[in-house]
């Protein structure tokens, strides 16, 4: 228990310094690079909660893919490399604010709701009586999502004709 | 380990995409926060898969990783058009629909 809350603090400290920082760089290209940190740092927290392949899922959809569609992103709209003062707008006080409020109240909320709840690593989802997580997570998938499965999938199709057709030059 | 630790983080990560949302004024790093947020979502999903002793939380966040995806693909395609329309990616000037 104990080297488990060890990795969860530190990565709980460099995702959050990685998260402001990916808001409040002046370099799009490093707050691209502070991206891969957080998603990476989720992807461990998905190990730690015994979620082995969305943990896999993880890195190469979003390390592996997104993150390289916001770097093409970035060169094809010819964003000003290196340095840049003109990615923020004037309402830095107010989004501040904002945030700030938005955090204290989901604290007190989530405080209030589950307060000290342990998380238990010895049930059934995290050390299965009936298979491995991939085998579980695939009996779900594939029985009681089959339907949402195959729409997932008609979705996928339909966005990469739509990018297709919104980005191609006439 | 406690719940309420994925949780806090969880939530530690949403605000902060919610203030790059509110702040920023390129286009691309506006999608980069809405990724963030989606990710805390995904740790809260699969925190409570552990939590309630249910496999259909981590189903969920995979389906909601594969929208993402596709959210991301569109997302950056508008924006692509968006600057091939205007030559730059500025949010603060899209007010062509008045609203």
């Amino acid at each position: 228990m104990l080297a488990q809350n060890i990795v969860f603090s530190l990565l709980a400290v460099a995702m959050g310094l990685s998260a402001l920082r990916m808001v409040t760089t002046k370099n799009v290209v490093h707050a691209a690079l502070y991206l891969v940190i957080v998603l990476a740092g989720i992807a461990a927290n998905y190990v730690l909660l015994a979620a082995e392949f969305v943990a896999v899922v993880q890195v190469l959809v979003y390390i592996g893919a997104i993150v390289v569609l916001f770097l093409f992103g970035i060169m094809l709209t010819r964003s000003k490399l290196g340095e840049d003062t003109d990615l923020d707008n004037d309402q830095r006080w107010v989004g501040a604010a904002v945030s700030v409020f938005l955090l204290a109240v989901l604290g007190v909320a989530l405080w209030r709701a589950f307060g000290r709840e342990p998380l238990n690593l010895t049930n059934s989802v995290a050390r299965g009586a009936s298979g491995a997580n991939t085998e579980r997570i695939a009996d779900s998938l594939f029985s009681d999502y089959l339907v949402a499965f195959e729409v997932a999938s008609v979705l996928l199709l339909a966005a990469l004709v739509g990018a297709v057709v919104v980005a191609r030059r006439e | 380990m406690v719940l309420n630790q994925f949780l806090f983080l969880s939530a530690l990560l949403f605000c902060i995409g919610v203030y790059g949302v509110i702040v920023r004024k390129n286009a691309v790093l506006v999608l980069m926060s809405i990724e963030l947020m989606i990710n805390a979502v995904n740790l809260n999903l699969v925190a409570f898969a552990l939590f309630n002793d249910n496999i259909i939380g981590q189903v969920f966040a995979l389906f909601a990783i594969a929208i993402a995806a596709a959210e991301v693909g569109v997302g950056l395609a508008i924006v692509l058009l968006i600057y091939r329309n205007r030559r730059n990616v500025d949010l603060g000037g899209l007010s062509e629909m008045k609203g």
